[in-house]
């Protein structure tokens, strides 16, 4: 007992554990996710965030002990972002002639994106500190917690709202554009990263390169578009 | 192989200390794609082993959010307290957006015959 005890607090120690934890409550997602015909409602981010908090909390280890093996994983996601460059690259042709309505769109996205956030949160009652960290919710990370920090909000929990935002995308994006008959993948994808940045780009890069394409494009373009628009937005409406 | 993740790398670091020195409302990352785009531009075309690396990293694009997701326990109690005006946002305006985003580039696309 005491030898599996220490084995334990061995493996909790180090970073070993939470980074396979990682990669493995992944794959399992996964393969449930590819199981079931891909579908929308079990996307694999979403299941191995449930398997990966059961198991926490299921050892009392906190998200703290965690991160000091998943930051491997974590810390990819921008040379991932950097790499955005080789699917845009291929793409050339089509987003040069393409370039006033993407930009048209992307920023017609970014603001109803903005707007719709503090106006649904204020309705439904969200507190000030709430709805400051709900408001960037469609620019990637970094810049939401940026954001929400100038604004007096939770940054840590923009962070996740973000991710929640980029696998509601995922879920019901795609079908939400079929419903609407928007079947070219120029579109697609341009929506995609516009409101769910990461999480939806890698949605799109799995079903067309061009769609991956211009959603990696539109998530740079709206982190840079939500910086710049929000602060502006948010201080006419209050 | 190496060479090119070290390529991505470095675009990154530059671009990190890009937005640091000027202050730039942009992540240091999609500096960094901006950078990895012009040298693809000046090259005129993708290395083999720049397109390995990067597919490689971009096959898994999802599985990087998966950290950052799973703080949703430090916050349990506070989303606890706003469910609804959380939920009702989170989906009514991403929905909102996407169609909004969606249907104008595909009408201003359509309007001139291309795509």
């Amino acid at each position: 007992m005491s030898n599996l005890q220490d084995t334990w607090v061995y493996l909790s120690a180090s970073p070993l554990f939470h980074l396979t934890l990682t990669l493995v409550a992944f794959q399992l997602g996964s393969w449930i996710y590819e199981r079931s015909g891909r579908h929308p409602m079990l996307n694999p981010v979403l299941l191995a965030v449930i398997v990966i908090v059961g198991v926490l909390l299921a050892t009392r280890t906190d998200y703290g002990t965690y991160f000091e093996g998943a930051q491997f994983v974590h810390f990819l996601l921008g040379p991932a972002t950097v790499a955005l460059a080789v699917p845009l690259y291929r793409q050339l042709d089509r987003v040069r002639s393409s370039a006033l309505a993407l930009v048209v769109s992307l920023v017609a996205g970014s603001v109803t994106a903005i707007l719709s956030a503090i106006l649904i949160g204020r309705m439904s009652g969200a507190t000030p500190q709430i709805l400051a960290s709900l408001a960037p919710k469609s620019a990637t990370t970094p810049v939401a917690m940026g954001i929400t920090e100038q604004l007096g909000g939770v940054p840590t929990l923009t962070a996740v709202l973000v991710i929640v935002t980029g696998i509601v995308g995922a879920m019901l994006g795609p079908m939400v554009m079929t419903l609407l008959g928007v079947t070219d993948w120029t579109a697609r994808g341009l929506a995609m990263g516009t409101a769910s940045h990461g999480i939806g780009t890698a949605r799109a890069l799995q079903v067309s390169e061009t769609a991956g394409a211009f959603s990696g494009l539109a998530m740079g373009l709206n982190a840079l578009a939500t910086a710049l628009l929000l602060p502006v937005i948010w201080g006419l409406l209050s | 192989m190496l060479g090119y993740l070290t390529l991505i790398f470095t675009c990154q670091l530059i671009g990190e200390l890009v937005t640091r020195a000027l202050a730039l409302p942009v992540p240091g990352p999609v500096i960094g794609m901006v950078l990895l785009f012009l040298f693809l531009l000046v090259r005129k075309g993708v290395p083999e082993g720049l397109g390995t690396v990067s597919a490689t990293l971009l096959q898994n694009l999802s599985l990087l959010f998966v950290p950052a997701g799973t703080g949703v326990m430090l916050h349990f109690e506070l989303i606890g307290r706003s469910l609804l005006p959380i939920t009702l946002t989170l989906v009514v305006s991403t929905v909102l957006t996407i169609a909004v985003t969606a249907l104008t580039m595909s009408w201003l696309s359509r309007g001139r015959g291309d795509v």
